[in-house]
């Protein structure tokens, strides 16, 4: 009889990056919510404010609420021309452990194509992330995504 | 055969008859008004932003920017004064500062190791005797002439101000009482850096600031209000601008009756027909910050400058043209440093609105786009700009392109057009 073997925490939490990527990317923003717990943050914020700790990003959403407007807002309120990202993750590792979850640092490049096909490197940096299990569940407690650039490209409307 | 050579004097662009009301598409697509700007009004008779003045808050410290393509520096000198000058070595024009903000003790050419002081004095030069009697400067080389070149400078509540223009009025003066008072008013106390990022426009310099100055297209472009059935109730308002035509105040003010009975809810957005509904209404409270009940005021100081206050998201904009078709928009996020934990967190939330993912303005960030890509081969048809009848004036309605005419009135004044 198989034994089922236990699934490292490190494959879990590069699974769920996996799938919070396929997310954006395949342009189901209304599941994106759902990878964060209900008491959150998720920002986007430059290198230079997180290293001068300044408290305003480029984005700020606290719980997921907010974080559900957002894609309301997109879909309802926003005027914005057709683009789609490509995320590339890479170097991830847990750097401790935290609040009872994971303090967790993953590299990312998210590649914009335009309707007409332009492609550029739209953002690049890393996700400083504290990842916790509810109900057996992995969840994005805390999310921010530090940009290596100050400099956002036209506008930023689909969330990284 | 060669044709002649046209007469250079001749201008690039013909204004047509009707006045500010029309706007030449070729004014956006250019490359000869682009460079007659440079020299017009960068290098003209007009105050440019080059930073805060708490950006740079002890001897030494710098902080680079531009006016138009110019590269400059402002910089705390030992006296505790700021001085601004042309980011660029006297020697072989290398730039000098590197970073965005840094400290230095002196100013030294990484190429061949000129050096400045924070008077921008040369004061010293590498292998200036040469080596062993051989090569160095000429005995009689002169290190007082060349030094860096200088701007003058102005400060105004912590804002740094610089021009090239040694006739262009002092900075109050050119501001006018109104524009002055107004910046006076939102820098009444100290302020702290609260956020910062650029955000890269594909359009003219000068689409951006018309979309700035444009108050009519705010509810229309922008949806995110009526989409959820906030109304902003707004009562009071208008559109001022300066003699010149080229600064304008489009400000307004919420109904506050029912400010009252919460200091911090419920008192400026009041929620309609809700076909869609907010999950979370966090980031639209607010409280009244001004004891005049101004709840909005962007503030556009000609040619680049902007001063916002939208609710209790503060912050300054500045506009920098990087060729006839892009832009780099410049951003600063700000407090008070007497700010409660309360007030930053409102803030904070509020940042939300604006920037480059703002949920209110960031179509701002695409709409020149749109025109630019449209005119490329068009620039002798105009735009039309009649909101509010063909006059530079100031006016209670904010559905009105008044304050973009004074821009297009005082652009031609400084360009000659």
């Amino acid at each position: 009889m198989a034994e089922r073997v236990e699934e490292r925490i490190e494959d879990r939490i590069e699974r769920l990056m996996a799938d919070y990527a396929e997310c954006i990317d395949e342009g189901r923003l209304e599941e994106w919510p759902a990878f964060f717990a209900e008491k959150c943050l998720y920002r986007i914020i430059t290198r230079e404010g997180y290293r001068n700790k300044w408290p305003a990003g480029i984005m700020t959403c606290e719980g997921r609420g907010m974080i559900s407007d957002r894609i309301l807002s997109l879909r309802r309120a926003n005027i914005y021309e057709a683009q789609i990202y490509r995320h590339l993750t890479s170097c991830m590792r847990i750097k401790g452990e935290e609040q009872g979850g994971w303090r967790v640092h993953t590299n990312f490049a998210v590649i914009r194509t335009m309707r007409t096909g332009e492609m550029i490197v739209f953002v690049a940096g890393f996700y400083d992330d504290l990842v916790i299990e509810q109900d057996g569940k992995l969840l994005y407690r805390e999310r921010s995504a530090v940009l290596d650039s100050e400099r956002i490209d036209t506008l930023l409307a689909i969330p990284v | 055969m060669n044709a002649p050579l046209q007469e250079t004097a001749r201008p690039a662009l013909e204004w047509p008859a009707v006045g500010v009301s029309r706007v030449p598409f070729g004014i956006y697509t250019d490359q000869e008004i682009y460079q007659r700007e440079q020299e017009k009004i960068f290098r003209g008779d007009a105050w440019h932003f080059v930073g805060l003045a708490l950006e740079i808050p002890n001897t030494g410290d710098y902080r680079a920017n531009f006016i138009g393509d110019t590269p400059v520096f402002s910089v705390r000198d030992a006296e505790g004064g700021i001085k601004v000058f042309v980011n660029r070595c006297a020697h072989r024009g290398a730039m000098l500062c590197l970073e965005t903000r840094g400290h230095k003790k002196d100013f030294t050419c990484i190429y061949h190791n000129w050096s400045y002081d924070l008077d921008g004095k040369l004061q010293s030069i590498a292998f200036r005797r040469g080596v062993k009697g051989q090569g160095g400067l000429p005995a009689d080389f002169d290190m007082g002439q060349h030094g860096l070149q200088r701007l003058r400078t102005e400060t105004l509540n912590g804002l740094v101000f610089a021009t090239f223009s040694q006739r262009v009025a002092p900075l109050r003066d050119w501001l006018g009482p109104r524009m002055t008072g107004h910046i006076e008013r939102i820098f009444h106390k100290p302020v702290k850096v609260i956020g910062a990022y650029v955000q890269y426009l594909h359009n003219n310099w000068k689409l951006y600031i018309e979309n700035v100055k444009d108050a009519y297209h705010a509810s229309l472009l922008h949806t995110f209000f009526s989409t959820f059935g906030l109304n902003r109730l707004t009562m009071n308002g208008a559109l001022d601008l300066s003699e010149s035509g080229g600064h304008h105040i489009s400000w307004s003010a919420m109904a506050s009756d029912d400010a009252a009975g919460s200091e911090y809810q419920g008192n400026s957005l009041r929620a309609m027909n809700r076909d869609f509904d907010l999950a979370d209404r966090e980031l639209l409270k607010t409280w009244p910050e001004f004891d005049d009940g101004v709840t909005h005021a962007i503030q556009g100081i000609f040619p680049t400058f902007i001063v916002q206050q939208v609710q209790n998201a503060l912050a300054v904009r500045l506009a920098v043209p990087k060729g006839t078709e892009e832009t780099e928009l410049q951003w600063i996020l700000f407090g008070y440093e007497d700010d409660t934990p309360e007030q930053q967190r409102m803030r904070i939330m509020q940042s939300n609105l604006v920037g480059p993912a703002g949920l209110v303005s960031m179509e701002d960030g695409a709409v020149g786009g749109f025109i630019q890509r449209s005119i490329q081969q068009d620039g002798d048809r105009s735009a039309v700009l009649e909101m509010g009848g063909i006059e530079v004036e100031s006016q209670k309605s904010r559905v009105s392109e008044a304050s973009v005419r004074g821009f297009w009135k005082a652009y031609r004044g400084l360009m000659g057009l």
